[in-house]
């Protein structure tokens, strides 16, 4: 019966074209997304630590003893005198590269600046960082189109210069620029890298400097840290942890599924999307299958009459088929995961240059040994299912109805 | 002699598109090495008959004995293995797996018996080939010979497990005078020469004659 190569092939060529494309459309999605993600979540804290400039949670005239059971009004509330720097900061952190959850934790301090350009002043924003501590958590290296985060950690004076910033000021790598801050203090520094986030906006005002040439500038002690960014090792007790840091430490402290639950649904819906498109895609090689199989054994009646007459029972010919099926199935699933694999494979190696993403050269691609599992696993299941209806009819043929009828 | 098939009292209905009654107690028996044809005119139930008595068809009433051995009411798997052993068919349209060789066609039965090696079933293939004289066939594809050829492999593939008895239905319906002739030939060697039994359903009058009895069925009744 294995013999109708011609057919069987057509059959398997509907499994591997399905495989082979659930494979492809799996691993580009899902490397689609990971790259997505990637783009937010290796950039982004887990947790960001901060002092938040805010109006006490309880007023003075709340402790007043007096009014205690009165209604109170407090017009035109202002905001809590408090320093930016978070107090106790290198304690604090030292405290959370100890907790076993915490990947690592590093200090930044943001301040604004202004860049000088001749008689003009560009605001903008200077984060002091140790370049290769981000490097190590959050890729910064990937967002820096020239120079490196090593030549910002060595040189002292150095600045690593928002392209926006570079391209409106005609400056480039190795060249001076003056910065002044809010006081007025004026400080030549030299250009090492370039900064290109992808976002323009962000580009034209970011730049970052080593912490220590940071404190130098505006002045400040050594403790002077204004944020504290944790990379966690889990992303799912962020929430927790935030609510721990904040309630322990008395300051703000944001998870990164709080800062960007937008994305986070975006995340989900993609994935769903591609699930949706890959089972119907699956779905479609098995009623493939099942329409072959069943045209087959029409086109064998008579084969299955005569097996039948000399003393073939039913189970032998439903095992016939069945084995076909899987064979079918065994063949096309192994066909269509070498096809996936080549095609991703490929497209892995197509290019995909983008402004926002000056690091990616090529489409990004997951290679995920479990889509492979998924892929076989469901080759099998389908041709199985789609093998057993129609050798479940071919059992019940009747020889002697076939016989008769010629 | 003693008796290889013999049935009692069989009846038999058809209940679409009408109730109707194809055969009337029947009663017939084959002795160990009888040559016998069944005879009538289309549509008085020789078939029918004949696919009752192959175990085929079990939709009817009454008993059938195969080798002294009951067969009615026994399950299809049963049944299968016994056709598989004792039976080998003959049928006016040679039903040949087309993408097998000739040989594997043969074969085909004895693997299922699964009692013998696979070298010993190829000889035993080579010699019925031999016995009708097709041997030199044996590696063609079975849809690339002849018509009286397909009807000579049907004929060897029926004797393949060594049956005890052999039923036609018209085996030499399709084939000119001169096949047909060459099929009886065959037969009657068989007959004569290994003691086989031998049921033929057939139109052709010319056949029947030379057969040791004529059974001669009218409107589901046996009359001579």
């Amino acid at each position: 019966m294995l013999s109708k190569l011609k057919q069987t092939s057509v059959a398997a060529l509907g499994v591997t074209f399905g495989i082979g494309a659930y494979i492809t459309l799996v691993c580009f999605m899902t490397g689609l997304n990971k790259m997505l993600d990637g783009l937010i979540l290796n950039q982004t804290p887990h947790i960001h630590i901060y002092n938040e400039i805010e109006p006490s949670k309880k007023q003075p005239i709340a402790l007043y003893e007096e009014v205690k059971n009165s209604f109170k009004v407090v017009h035109s509330i202002k905001p809590k005198q408090s320093q930016k720097k978070i107090h106790n900061a290198l304690p604090i952190v030292k405290y959370l590269k100890k907790d076993k959850r915490v990947k690592g934790a590093i200090p930044q301090i943001k301040t604004q600046i202004f860049y000088i350009a001749g008689s003009i002043e560009l605001g903008g924003n200077l984060t002091g960082i140790q370049p290769l501590e981000e490097a190590r958590l959050f890729n910064f290296q990937n967002y820096i189109v020239k120079g490196s985060h090593e030549d910002l950690q060595k040189t002292e004076n150095g600045i690593l210069l928002g392209s926006g910033v570079a391209s409106k000021m005609s400056l480039d790598v190795g060249d001076r620029v003056q910065i002044s801050t809010i006081k007025g203090d004026i400080f030549p520094l030299k250009i090492v890298g370039i900064y290109q986030s992808g976002l323009a906006d962000l580009d034209a005002i970011q730049s970052f400097a080593n912490i220590k040439t940071v404190q130098r500038i505006l002045g400040e002690a050594e403790n002077y840290i204004t944020d504290v960014n944790v990379k966690l090792f889990d992303i799912e007790v962020a929430y927790n942890m935030a609510q721990e840091i904040e309630t322990q430490f008395k300051l703000k402290a944001i998870d990164i599924k709080t800062a960007n639950a937008q994305f986070e649904t975006g995340t989900t819906i993609r994935n769903l999307i591609t699930y949706a498109v890959s089972i119907t895609l699956l779905i479609v090689a098995g009623f493939g299958i099942y329409n072959i199989l069943n045209m087959f054994i029409y086109e064998k009646m008579n084969d299955i009459a005569i097996l039948k007459a000399t003393g073939f029972s039913g189970k032998d010919v439903q095992y016939i088929f069945m084995s076909q099926a899987l064979i079918i199935g065994v063949v096309g699933g192994v066909l269509g995961l070498l096809i996936g694999f080549g095609l991703t494979s490929l497209i892995n190696n197509l290019p995909f240059e983008t402004e926002a993403l000056p690091t990616i050269k090529t489409f990004p691609v997951n290679f995920d040994p479990w889509f492979y599992v998924i892929g076989i696993t469901f080759a099998l299941i389908s041709t199985f299912f789609a093998g057993y209806l129609p050798s479940k009819k071919a059992k019940k043929i009747d020889p002697v109805n076939i016989i008769r009828g010629q | 002699m003693s008796i290889v098939l013999q049935t009692k009292n069989i009846n038999k209905y058809f209940r679409k598109p009408v109730l109707f009654h194809v055969l009337k107690n029947i009663n017939i028996s084959i002795k160990k090495g009888e040559f016998a044809s069944i005879m009538g005119k289309s549509g008085c139930g020789k078939s029918t008959l004949l696919y009752i008595l192959s175990t085929m068809d079990t939709d009817y009433e009454g008993q059938l004995y195969l080798n002294n051995e009951l067969l009615t009411g026994q399950n299809h798997n049963k049944l299968s293995c016994i056709r598989n052993k004792h039976i080998g068919f003959v049928f006016q349209f040679h039903y040949l797996l087309s993408e097998f060789s000739v040989l594997e066609n043969v074969m085909l039965p004895a693997k299922k018996l699964g009692e013998k090696s696979f070298e010993e079933i190829e000889h035993e293939a080579m010699q019925k080939l031999k016995i009708l004289g097709i041997e030199h066939l044996a590696l063609k594809r079975a849809s690339r010979i002849s018509g009286g050829e397909k009807q000579r492999v049907a004929i060897a593939r029926a004797l393949i497990n060594n049956p005890s008895i052999i039923m036609g239905d018209e085996p030499t319906g399709n084939l000119d005078s001169h096949n047909s002739e060459n099929v009886f030939n065959i037969f009657k060697q068989l007959c004569d020469e290994q003691g086989l039994s031998l049921l033929i359903v057939t139109h052709d009058e010319d056949f029947a004659k030379k057969t040791d009895r004529i059974i001669t069925m009218s409107d589901g009744e046996i009359i001579s």
